[in-house]
C-alpha cells in the first residue's frame, strides 16, 4: 500500500479534485451507458410485443 | 469447410442475438473485476510520480480511454468494410453500435486529458497535434452518427456512413504517430512493442488491467446495442416474433 | 469509365455556367466578403492581420467550398439526369471526376484569383503570398474532392447543409493545418517544403480514395 492514511488517499497529494473528477466522470458514464442501453432494449421488446397483438 | 461454416454461423442475426445476450453479463462481470483489480493496483499500490505527483494517476483511465477511442474507430471502419463487401446487415449493425461508445471514449479521453493537463501543464487545452487530431476523431464519430442516424432510408444511411468511416481511417495513424512527427506538448510514447516500457511495473500493470476492463466493457455494451439494433430491424421476422412470444409466456 | 462521358459532362456543366456568368462569380464574392469580415471583427492592426491571414484565407476557402457543395450533384439528381449519367456503370467514376473538376474550376480557381488580393489587403509579404498560392493550388482540389464525397453521401437528405459541414470538416482539417502551416513556416523564416509535401500527399490520397467512394455513394443514393 502506497498511502499512509485514508485522508492522504482522498487528497491525492493536493490534486484530489482533478484525479477524482476524472474518475467520477468515467464511472458515471460507464454506469449510465449500459443503463440507457438496457432501457432501450426493454422498450424495443415491449414495442414488438405490442405490435404483435 | 466446417471452420468456414462456423465463422459465418454468427452472421445470422438470430444466432448472433442468442450469442450476444448470453455473453453480455459475463463481459460486464469481467470488466468490473478487471477494473477493481486495476484500481487497486493503480490507486493503492503504485508509487507516486517524481515530476507530476499524484495527479499522474489519471493515466489509469486517460490512456485506456484514448486507446479505446482509436481501436473502436478502426473496428467501426473494419465492420463497415465487411458490410459493404458482403452486404450483411449484422456488419452494419455492429458499426452503428460501435459509434456511440467510441465517441464516448473519445470525449472521456479529451475530458480526463484536460483535467490532467491543468495541474501539470498549466492549461486545460492546447492545440497541439495529438489533442487536435483526437478532437478531429470526435468530429468523425459525430459525423458518422449524424450521417447514419439522420438518414430517412436506413440502408442508404448505413452505406453512406460506411464510406465516410473508411475515408476517415487515415486520421488514426495521424493521432498515433503525431507525438513522433511533431514536437508537441503531449508526452511521447512510453510503451512500444519493441523496447522495454519506460514506466514502473506496477503502473504498467494497472494501466493494462484497466485496458482489459475497458475492452470487456466495450464488448459488452456494443454487443448489447447490436442485439437491440438487430431486434428493431428484424422486428417482423419469425424468429423475433417467436422469441418475444416465448418471453411473454415465461 | 469513359473519357468521352467525362468530357461531355464537363462541357455541359461549364456551358450552363457560361450561360449565366454572374453565378460563377458568387464563390469568389463569398470568399472576399468572408475574408473581409475578419479585420472588421478582430481589429485592423497590421501585425495581427498578417499573422491571421493564412488561417483566415484557408477557413474562408473551406467555408466557400462547403457552401457550394449543392451545386455539384443536386440539380441533376432532382431532375433525374444524374441517374441517366450513371447508367450502365457499377462505379460512375467518370461522372464523379467530371463534376469534381467543374466544381474546382469554378470554386477553387476563383480562390486562387482572390487569395493574393486578400493577402495584399492583410499585409502579407510577397513570398508568403507565393507560398500561399502554391498551397492553395495543391489544397483546393483536395477540398473539392472531399466536398464531392460529402455531397454524394448526403444527396437528397433533409437539412443536408449542416450534415455536409459536419461530414466534410473533419476530413478537410488536415488540409487547413498544412496549408496555413506552410505560410506560417515561411513567415517564421523556415522552409515550407514539409507542409507542401504533406499537401501533395493528401492530394494523392484523396485522388486515389475519394472518387470511388463518391461513385459508390452516388450508386447507393439512386
Amino acid at each position: 500500500m502506497y498511502w499512509n492514511t485514508w485522508s492522504d488517499f482522498w487528497a491525492m497529494g493536493g490534486y484530489g479534485l482533478y484525479v477524482w473528477g476524472s474518475y467520477a466522470c468515467v464511472l458515471v458514464w460507464l454506469l449510465l451507458e449500459p443503463l440507457l442501453e438496457r432501457r432501450a432494449h426493454k422498450r424495443a421488446l415491449s414495442q414488438i410485443s405490442d405490435d404483435a397483438e | 469447410m466446417t471452420s468456414l461454416f462456423r465463422f459465418y454461423t454468427f452472421a445470422a442475426p438470430s444466432r448472433f442475438y442468442a450469442l450476444a445476450t448470453r455473453s453480455v453479463p459475463w463481459l460486464y462481470a469481467l470488466a468490473m473485476m478487471s477494473a477493481l483489480i486495476a484500481l487497486y493496483v493503480g490507486l493503492l499500490l503504485a508509487p507516486t510520480d517524481v515530476t507530476q505527483g499524484d495527479a499522474y494517476r489519471i493515466i489509469y483511465i486517460h490512456v485506456p480511454a484514448a486507446w479505446m477511442s482509436m481501436v473502436l474507430y478502426l473496428a467501426l471502419a473494419g465492420w463497415s468494410v465487411v458490410g459493404w463487401a458482403t452486404n450483411a446487415k449484422l456488419a452494419y449493425a455492429l458499426s452503428r453500435a460501435i459509434a456511440p461508445t467510441g465517441a464516448a471514449f473519445t470525449v472521456l479521453a479529451l475530458w480526463t486529458g484536460a483535467l490532467w493537463g491543468k495541474p501539470t501543464w498549466g492549461t486545460w487545452w492546447v492545440w497541439d497535434a495529438r489533442l487536435t487530431s483526437e478532437l478531429i476523431l470526435l468530429f468523425l464519430y459525430l459525423g458518422y452518427l449524424a450521417m447514419v442516424e439522420g438518414a430517412d432510408d436506413r440502408q442508404r444511411g448505413e452505406r453512406a456512413g460506411a464510406l465516410l468511416a473508411l475515408v476517415g481511417v487515415v486520421n488514426i495513424p495521424i493521432i498515433y504517430f503525431s507525438v513522433r512527427w511533431w514536437n508537441t506538448l503531449h508526452q511521447g510514447a512510453t510503451i512500444s512493442m519493441t523496447a522495454a516500457p519506460k514506466m514502473a511495473n506496477t503502473m504498467l500493470q494497472g494501466m493494462l488491467l484497466m485496458t482489459v476492463a475497458f475492452w470487456a466493457y466495450a464488448f459488452a455494451v456494443i454487443f448489447a446495442r447490436t442485439s437491440r439494433l438487430i431486434l428493431e430491424r428484424e422486428a417482423d421476422s419469425s424468429w423475433v416474433r417467436a422469441f418475444v412470444q416465448s418471453r411473454e409466456e415465461r | 469509365m469513359s473519357f468521352a462521358r467525362f468530357q461531355a459532362i464537363v462541357a455541359r456543366d461549364l456551358l450552363s455556367f457560361r450561360r449565366n456568368p454572374a453565378r460563377s462569380l458568387f464563390p469568389l464574392a463569398f470568399f472576399l466578403i468572408a475574408c473581409s469580415l475578419f479585420p472588421l471583427g478582430v481589429g485592423a492592426e497590421t501585425n495581427t492581420l498578417r499573422q491571421i491571414a493564412p488561417g483566415v484565407i484557408w477557413v474562408s476557402a473551406l467555408l466557400s467550398v462547403v457552401s457550394s457543395l449543392n451545386t455539384i450533384y443536386l440539380n441533376d439528381y432532382i431532375d433525374g439526369s444524374l441517374e441517366q449519367m450513371c447508367i450502365g456503370q457499377r462505379f460512375p467514376i467518370d461522372v464523379v471526376f467530371a463534376k469534381t473538376v467543374v466544381h474546382w474550376l469554378l470554386n477553387g480557381c476563383a480562390l486562387l484569383l482572390g487569395a493574393p488580393l486578400i493577402g495584399l489587403m492583410f499585409g502579407m509579404r510577397l513570398h508568403s503570398i507565393e507560398i500561399m498560392s502554391l498551397a492553395l493550388l495543391l489544397g483546393t482540389p483536395v477540398l473539392s474532392m472531399f466536398g464531392s464525397l460529402g455531397a454524394a453521401l448526403t444527396l437528397g437528405y433533409r437539412s443536408s447543409h449542416v450534415l455536409q459541414l459536419l461530414v466534410i470538416l473533419p476530413l478537410c482539417i488536415p488540409v487547413l493545418i498544412f496549408g496555413a502551416g506552410a505560410v506560417s513556416a515561411v513567415d517564421a523564416g523556415l522552409s515550407a517544403q514539409a507542409y507542401l509535401s504533406l499537401l501533395g500527399a493528401l492530394f494523392l490520397f484523396s485522388l486515389v480514395t475519394t472518387p470511388i467512394a463518391s461513385a459508390a455513394a452516388l450508386r447507393s443514393s439512386s
